[in-house]
C-alpha cells in the first residue's frame, strides 16, 4: 500500500482495546476466550515440535487403531497418528481462515473507498456486488474450487471472493458518512491528492468495524474451509487440515468418531474464542455496530 | 472344443469358490402373497447414465441387466448358453445362425424381431473391443427373417459367442431397432428393453434413486437361473436402487431396516453389521476386482520403460491393499495380470510387488534410466472409496524411491475427463493412475483394455508395442488351453517388462442384505431376478 | 408505494444479468471439457471435436453467451451433460424436499428462537440472558455437519428415537412421516439460524423495551406477557425479519451439507453433485435459480416491512 504511517485515529482506536479500564470492564469471559484462542495458536503453531509423529506417515498394517500409549488418539484409515495431524491440521485451517480474511479486508477496503468516494463508479460497482451476494457463498466457492484445482490459495480465493461483497458494503457506507464531515470537505476544497484524502482521511473511520469485520470473517472463513473439505471441494487431501479430517472420518464416523468428534471441537473452540473476541472488539471499539455481518 | 476344455479347468476352481459363499438357486416358489414388495438396494454408485453402449460404467451396465435382455449368456462356468436365442455353429466355424425364442416383447408393447438383434449388434460392436474384432473378421451380419439371424465371419472365431455372451465391460444389449439406430456418439434418450424388470421414467432421479417394476410379459427360460443364464424369474413387484451420500449412512439404514441390501460395504464397517442377526454379509462373487495402475506412455518420464519399471518396483500390493480394504480375508495378494483364480493366471515378473516392493531396485533402475525428477502427476479420485487409497499409498512408496511425486486430488469425473487428455501432464495431461476391474474383466488378453498396444488407438496411456497385438494373434490362434496358457504366460512376462499396466492385487467387496431377502444369485453383476423377499 | 414496488422489482434485472454473465463465465474460462463427459469412457479425439463441434463450443464466447440467454429467457434452463434429463425437470423433481425441509426449519427456528430472545431480552443480564447468547455463539460456531452427525448419534443410534436418513414427502407418505423423518435434519439446519434469531430478537427487543410507550403499557398494568408478545414483540419484527432474509443465504450452505448427510434428495445435493461431476448445465442454472430466490426472497421482506412495521411508508 502507498501510504506512509498509519494515522493516530486508527491506532487509538486499535489501542484502546487494550488499555487497562477498558479490559477491566469486561469481565472474565473475554479474558477466557483469549487465553483458550492464545493456547490454540500457540499448539498450531508448536504443532511440528508437539506432534509425537509425522502427520503424513503412513503405515497401513496399523489402521484404525484404538487409543493407546502411543497414538493418543488411535490412527486413521492409513495408519496415520490422528494427534499429530489434528495438532498440524490447525496450522492450515487457520492459515487458509487468516489468509481469506486478510486478502478480503484489504481487497473489500480498496473497493469500497472507491465506490464511497468515486460516485461514478460507486453505481456500477454496487450493483455488482449485490449479484455477487445473490449468489449463494458455499455453492460459489464450491464452484471456484471444483473448476480451480484444490490448493490452499484457490480455497483462500473461493472463501473470499463471498466475502469482498460485505466488506464493501460496509466500507462504503462508513466513507459516505465520513466524506460529509467537516474535515473531509475541508481537505477536498483545499485540494489535498486524492491518495492523501482517501487513505489519511477517509480510511481511518474504517479501521475500527473492519477490525471486527475481519474477525467475523476469520471464524467465518475457518468454518467455510471445514464445509468445503466436508463436500470433497476443499484443499488437496494430502494436506492435513481440521476440515480434510472430519471429511476423511465420514466414512468410519460409527467405527472411529474421533476423526470427527476432535478436529471437530478444535474448530469448534476456535472460531467460538474469535466469534466471542469479535463481539467484545465490536463492544469496544464501536457501540453502534450491532449486526453482525451486515 | 478348444473352448470347452478351456472352461472346464476354470469351473472347479470357480466352483469351489463358491460353494461356500452363496446358497443354491433352485427354491420351491414360497407362498405367493399378494402384497407389493419392494426391494430397496444400496448400489455402489449412482445412476446417471443411462446407455450401456457408450459407457463402461458398472452401475449403467447393471442398469441395462434389469432392463434388457441379450441373445447369450454365460453360466457360471463362464459357458456361453442361450438366453434370447438358440444357435448352431457352421461346420468350418465360419457361420453362425442364431434362433429367436418366442414370446419376447419390448416393453413398449410390439414383439423383439432379429432385425432389433442386428442393429442393436452393430451398435455394440462400434464401441465394444471384442466387437471391434469380430467386424474385423466379418463378412456380413443380417436378420434373414423375424426369427434367424446370420452372423458370417471371413475367418473361424473360437470365442465369438464368449464375447457376444460376456457380462462386462459392454455386453451386447438388445434394444429396438429404431432406438439402436442412435449414432454411438449420441446417448440414447428412450429406455426400452425386453429384460425382466421395466424402467420407470417418472421415478428416475439421477444419481439419486431409481426404480424398476416387474415386467409382467416376460417369459423366462425354464432353466434354474444360473450366473447370467438360466431363468430370470422375477420374485418381486418393484427394486428401488437408491443412492446415500456415504457408507455409514447406508449401513445405519440397513441396520434401521429402511433398506435391504447394500451392494458393497467397505469391509472396514463389517464390525457394525455383524452384531445384528437379523443383517447377512458375505462375498457375492468369488474373484473380485483386480485393482490396477495404468502410466501415460506418451510423456516423460514414463515413456521410458526403465523409469516405469523403477516405480513398479517400488509398489507394495500388501501396503496398498490393506490401505484400501484392511481386513485380510478381502483381498488377495496376485502378481498375476489375469487374475488369480483364472485358467491363465501366472504370477511371471511380480515378485516385488508381492513381496513388499524392491525399493532398492527401483532406486537403482531410476539412477539408470537418467530420470530427471521430472514431477509425475498422479491423480488421485477422492469421491470413489474403492479409488481412493492406492493412488495415496503408492505416491509415498515413489517418493520413497525417489520419484518426485505431485499428486493431484479430484473427483473421479474430472479424472475420467482428464485421463482422456494426451496433452503433456503440465498443461491438462497426466502420468499415472489407478482403477479398478472385475475380474473376467481382465481375465483374458482379448478381453483385457490394458493390453492393447495400437497407439492412440489403446486404452488411456496409449501404448505402441507390436509385440502384444502379436501375442495376442498368437492366443486367437492358440488351439488348446495349454498352448493359450502358454502364450498367456508369455503375455503376462511381457506386460511386466514393458509394463503396460501394474497389477496391484485382488480385493472382494462384500455385500450386505436383511436376513429375509433370500436366494441372490452370486453372480459379479449384482441382479434382482430370482431375489425372493419374505415376509 | 406502487412506484415504490415497481422500481424494487425492475432493481432485480440487472442484478440477475450480472449473475448471468458471472455465472457464464466462471464456467467457461476454467478448464474442463464438457464434450469429455459427454463421449464417455471411450471416446477418441475425432468424436470429441464433432460433439464440441455440435454444442457450439469452437463458436467465440460472445456468441456461446448470446445463444445460452436467448434459450434461457425461453425458459430453457438446458440439459444435464450427464443423464440427458433437462434441467427443469432435475429441479421439479428435487425442489419440494428442499422447500419442506428449509419451511420446517424456519418454523422450528422461529418457534425455538424468538421465545429465547424475548427471554433474555425481558431477563436482561441474567443467567437466562448469559445462556441464551452462550448458546448463539455457539450455534454459529459448530460445523452444521458435526451437528448433524452428534444428533445421528444420539437420537438414532444412542436412543433410537428417529430414522438416521432419508426423507417422506408429506403428500404421499403423511405429514406425520415428513415430520418423522424430517424433524433430525430440520432441527440441525435450524441450530444455526436459531442462534441468528435469537440474538437479533434479543438485540432489538432491549431496543424495544427501553422506549416510552412499552414503560406507559406497563405503568397501566397491562400484563407483563402482553407487553412483551403484542408490544414489544411486534415492533421488533422487521429486524427479525431481516435476519431470515439475511440467513437465506446460510439455510442455502446448511441445506447442502443437511442434504447430503441425511441422504434428502433436495437441490442442495443435486447442485454439489452437479459441480463435482462437472455437469455445466446444471451448475449454470442451479447458480441462476438460488440467487434469483435468494434475491426473490429478500424483494419479499423488503416489501412486508412495510406490512410489520407501520413507521415504514414509502
Amino acid at each position: 500500500m502507498s501510504y506512509s504511517a498509519p494515522p493516530a485515529s486508527a491506532m487509538q482506536s486499535v489501542l484502546r482495546l487494550f488499555s487497562i479500564p477498558s479490559l477491566a470492564k469486561l469481565g472474565v469471559g473475554p479474558l477466557i476466550a483469549a487465553a483458550v484462542l492464545v493456547m490454540i495458536v500457540i499448539v498450531t503453531l508448536l504443532s511440528p515440535w508437539l506432534a509425537p509423529f509425522d502427520p503424513l506417515e503412513m503405515n497401513p498394517m496399523n489402521r484404525l487403531q484404538g487409543p493407546s500409549e502411543e497414538h493418543f488418539l488411535g490412527t486413521d484409515p492409513f495408519g496415520r497418528d490422528i494427534y499429530s495431524r489434528v495438532l498440524i491440521g490447525g496450522r492450515v485451517s487457520l492459515l487458509i481462515g487468516i489468509g481469506a480474511a486478510v486478502v478480503s479486508v484489504l481487497i473489500g477496503l480498496v473497493i469500497g473507498l472507491i465506490a464511497g468516494f468515486f460516485r461514478l463508479a460507486d453505481t456500477l460497482i454496487m450493483r455488482v456486488m449485490d449479484s455477487l451476494m445473490a449468489i449463494p457463498s458455499i455453492l460459489l466457492a464450491i464452484a471456484l474450487v471444483a473448476l480451480n484445482g484444490p490448493s490452499i490459495t484457490s480455497v483462500i480465493m473461493a472463501i473470499t471472493i463471498p466475502e469482498i461483497p460485505r466488506v464493501v458494503r460496509l466500507v462504503r457506507s462508513v466513507v459516505l458518512t465520513a466524506r460529509e464531515e467537516p474535515y473531509v470537505e475541508a481537505a477536498i476544497a483545499l485540494g489535498s491528492s486524492m491518495p492523501k484524502i482517501l487513505f489519511q482521511h477517509l480510511m481511518p473511520n474504517t479501521m475500527a468495524p473492519l477490525i471486527v469485520q475481519g474477525t467475523y470473517i476469520l471464524a467465518s472463513a475457518i468454518l467455510t474451509e471445514a464445509i468445503l473439505s466436508f463436500l470433497g471441494a476443499g484443499v488437496s487431501t494430502e494436506i492435513p487440515t481440521w476440515g480434510n479430517i472430519m471429511a476423511e472420518g465420514r466414512q468410519y464416523f460409527r467405527v472411529k468418531p474421533e476423526l470427527i468428534l476432535w478436529p471437530g471441537l478444535m474448530l469448534s473452540m476456535c472460531i467460538l474464542t474469535i466469534n466471542l473476541l469479535g463481539d467484545t472488539a465490536r463492544d469496544l471499539l464501536d457501540p453502534r455496530l450491532k449486526k453482525r455481518g451486515e | 472344443m478348444t473352448l470347452q476344455s478351456f472352461r472346464s479347468k476354470g469351473a472347479s476352481r470357480v466352483r469351489n469358490l463358491m460353494a461356500g459363499a452363496l446358497m443354491a438357486s433352485t427354491a420351491l416358489a414360497g407362498s405367493a402373497a399378494w402384497a407389493e414388495t419392494t426391494i430397496t438396494a444400496v448400489m455402489h454408485s449412482g445412476l446417471r447414465v443411462l446407455d450401456p453402449i457408450i459407457t463402461t460404467a458398472h452401475i449403467t451396465r447393471n442398469h441395462a441387466y434389469m432392463i434388457y435382455d441379450v441373445l447369450v449368456a454365460v453360466d457360471g462356468n463362464f459357458a456361453p448358453q442361450p438366453q434370447m436365442a438358440e444357435w448352431s455353429v457352421s461346420e468350418d466355424g465360419k457361420v453362425y445362425t442364431f434362433t429367436l425364442r418366442d414370446g419376447l416383447m419390448f416393453h413398449d408393447g410390439t414383439p423383439v424381431t432379429m432385425a432389433d438383434a442386428e442393429a442393436s449388434l452393430k451398435r455394440w460392436a462400434e464401441k465394444d473391443s471384442g466387437g471391434q474384432i469380430i467386424m474385423d473378421r466379418t463378412e456380413s451380419l443380417t436378420a434373414t427373417d423375424d426369427k434367424t439371424l446370420v452372423w458370417t465371419l471371413t475367418e473361424p472365431f473360437a470365442p465369438l459367442l464368449d464375447t457376444i455372451g460376456k457380462q462386462s465391460a459392454l455386453p451386447p444389449f438388445i434394444m429396438p431397432a429404431r432406438i439402436a439406430a442412435t449414432p454411438t456418439d449420441t446417448a440414447i434418450t428412450e429406455h426400452v428393453g425386453s429384460g425382466p424388470f421395466k424402467f420407470v421414467e417418472a421415478e428416475f432421479q439421477p444419481g439419486v434413486s431409481v426404480t424398476y417394476v416387474k415386467n409382467e410379459d416376460y417369459v423366462p427360460r425354464d432353466e434354474p437361473a444360473d450366473n447370467m443364464a438360466g431363468g430370470k424369474v422375477v420374485h418381486v413387484d418393484k427394486v428401488v436402487w437408491s443412492t446415500m451420500p456415504d457408507a455409514s449412512t447406508a449401513i445405519n439404514a440397513l441396520l434401521g431396516d429402511e433398506i435391504d441390501y447394500i451392494e458393497s460395504v467397505q469391509v472396514d464397517l463389517l464390525p457394525l453389521l455383524e452384531g445384528d442377526p437379523d443383517v447377512i454379509n458375505e462375498k457375492r462373487e468369488p474373484l473380485g476386482y483386480q485393482t490396477i495402475g495404468r502410466m501415460n506412455f506418451k510423456h516423460a518420464p514414463f515413456d521410458n520403460v526403465k523409469v516405469r519399471q523403477a516405480a513398479m518396483m517400488a509398489l507394495d500390493q500388501q501396503a496398498i491393499l490393506s490401505a484400501l480394504v484392511g481386513n485380510p480375508d478381502y483381498y488377495e495378494i496376485c502378481g498375476a495380470i489375469f487374475g488369480c483364480g483364472t485358467p491363465l493366471a501366472d504370477t511371471t515378473g511380480s515378485d516385488s510387488l508381492t513381496s513388499g516392493g524392491d525399493l532398492e531396485a527401483a532406486k537403482a533402475l531410476l539412477a539408470e534410466s537418467g530420470y530427471d525428477g521430472t514431477p509425475i502427476v498422479l491423480m488421485a479420485p477422492t469421491d470413489v472409496v474403492a479409488l481412493a487409497a492406492q493412488p495415496v499409498v503408492a505416491s509415498q512408496a515413489l517418493r520413497n524411491a525417489g520419484f518426485n511425486v505431485d499428486m493431484q486430488p479430484m473427483d473421479w469425473q474430472t479424472l475420467v475427463t482428464r485421463r482422456a487428455s494426451q496433452n503433456a501432464p503440465a498443461d491438462g495431461g497426466w502420468n499415472m493412475f489407478f482403477t479398478n476391474w472385475l475380474v473376467p474383466e481382465i481375465s483374458s488378453p482379448l478381453v483385457s483394455p490394458m493390453l492393447n498396444g495400437r497407439g492412440d488407438g489403446a486404452w488411456f496411456g496409449w501404448p505402441e508395442d507390436e509385440k502384444i497385438e502379436e501375442l495376442k494373434a498368437a492366443f486367437i490362434a492358440a488351439s488348446s488351453l495349454e498352448e493359450q496358457q502358454k502364450v498367456a504366460a508369455e503375455i503376462q512376462a511381457h506386460n511386466m517388462e514393458q509394463v503396460l499396466y501394474v497389477p496391484v492385487g485382488q480385493y472382494a467387496l462384500p455385500q450386505a442384505r436383511r436376513s429375509n431377502i433370500v436366494d441372490m444369485l452370486p453372480s459379479p453383476v449384482p441382479v434382482f431376478w430370482n431375489v425372493k423377499k419374505e415376509e | 408505494m406502487l412506484g415504490y414496488l415497481i422500481r424494487r422489482v425492475l432493481a432485480i434485472i440487472p442484478v440477475m444479468l450480472i449473475v448471468a454473465i458471472f455465472v457464464f463465465l466462471l464456467l467457461r474460462l476454467t478448464p474442463g471439457d464438457p464434450a469429455a463427459i459427454i463421449a464417455g469412457d471411450m471416446a477418441t479425439p475425432e468424436q470429441l471435436e464433432r460433439i464440441r463441434e455440435a454444442m457450439g463450443l469452437n463458436q467465440p464466447i460472445h456468441t456461446q453467451f448470446i445463444s445460452w440467454m436467448g434459450r434461457l429467457l425461453q425458459g430453457d434452463l438446458g440439459t444435464s451433460l450427464i443423464s440427458g434429463t433437462p434441467v427443469i425437470t432435475m429441479v421439479g423433481q428435487r425442489m419440494f424436499p428442499t422447500i419442506n425441509i428449509a419451511l420446517l426449519t424456519i418454523v422450528i427456528a422461529v418457534a425455538i428462537a424468538v421465545p429465547m430472545g424475548v427471554l433474555a431480552a425481558w431477563r436482561h443480564r441474567s443467567w437466562v440472558d448469559y445462556a441464551v447468547m452462550s448458546f448463539s455463539v455457539m450455534g454459529f460456531s459448530v460445523p452444521v455437519f458435526v451437528i448433524g452427525y452428534i444428533f445421528i448419534l444420539v437420537f438414532s443410534i444412542t436412543l433410537g428415537w428417529l430414522p438416521v436418513q432419508g426423507y417422506a414427502a408429506p403428500a404421499e407418505k403423511g405429514f406425520g412421516e415428513f415430520l418423522y423423518r424430517g424433524i433430525l435434519p430440520a432441527l440441525t439446519l435450524a441450530t444455526i439460524y436459531i442462534a441468528l434469531i435469537a440474538r437479533m430478537t434479543r438485540a432489538s427487543m432491549l431496543e424495544v423495551l427501553g422506549e416510552d410507550y412499552i414503560r406507559t403499557a406497563r405503568a397501566k398494568g397491562v400484563k407483563e406477557s402482553r407487553v412483551l408478545f403484542r408490544h414489544a414483540l411486534r415492533n421488533a419484527a422487521v429486524p427479525i425479519l431481516t435476519v431470515i432474509g439475511t440467513g437465506f443465504a446460510l439455510l442455502i450452505s446448511g441445506v447442502v451439507v443437511t442434504e447430503s448427510v441425511f441422504n434428502i434428495p433436495g437441490i442442495g445435493r443435486l447442485t454439489v453433485d452437479a459441480i463435482l461431476a462437472r455437469d455445466y448445465p446444471v451448475i449454470q442454472a442451479m447458480i441462476l435459480i438460488t440467487s434469483a430466490t435468494y434475491v426473490v426472497v429478500n424483494l419479499i421482506i423488503d416489501i412486508s416491512y412495510t406490512i410489520f412495521d407501520p413507521r415504514i411508508r414509502y
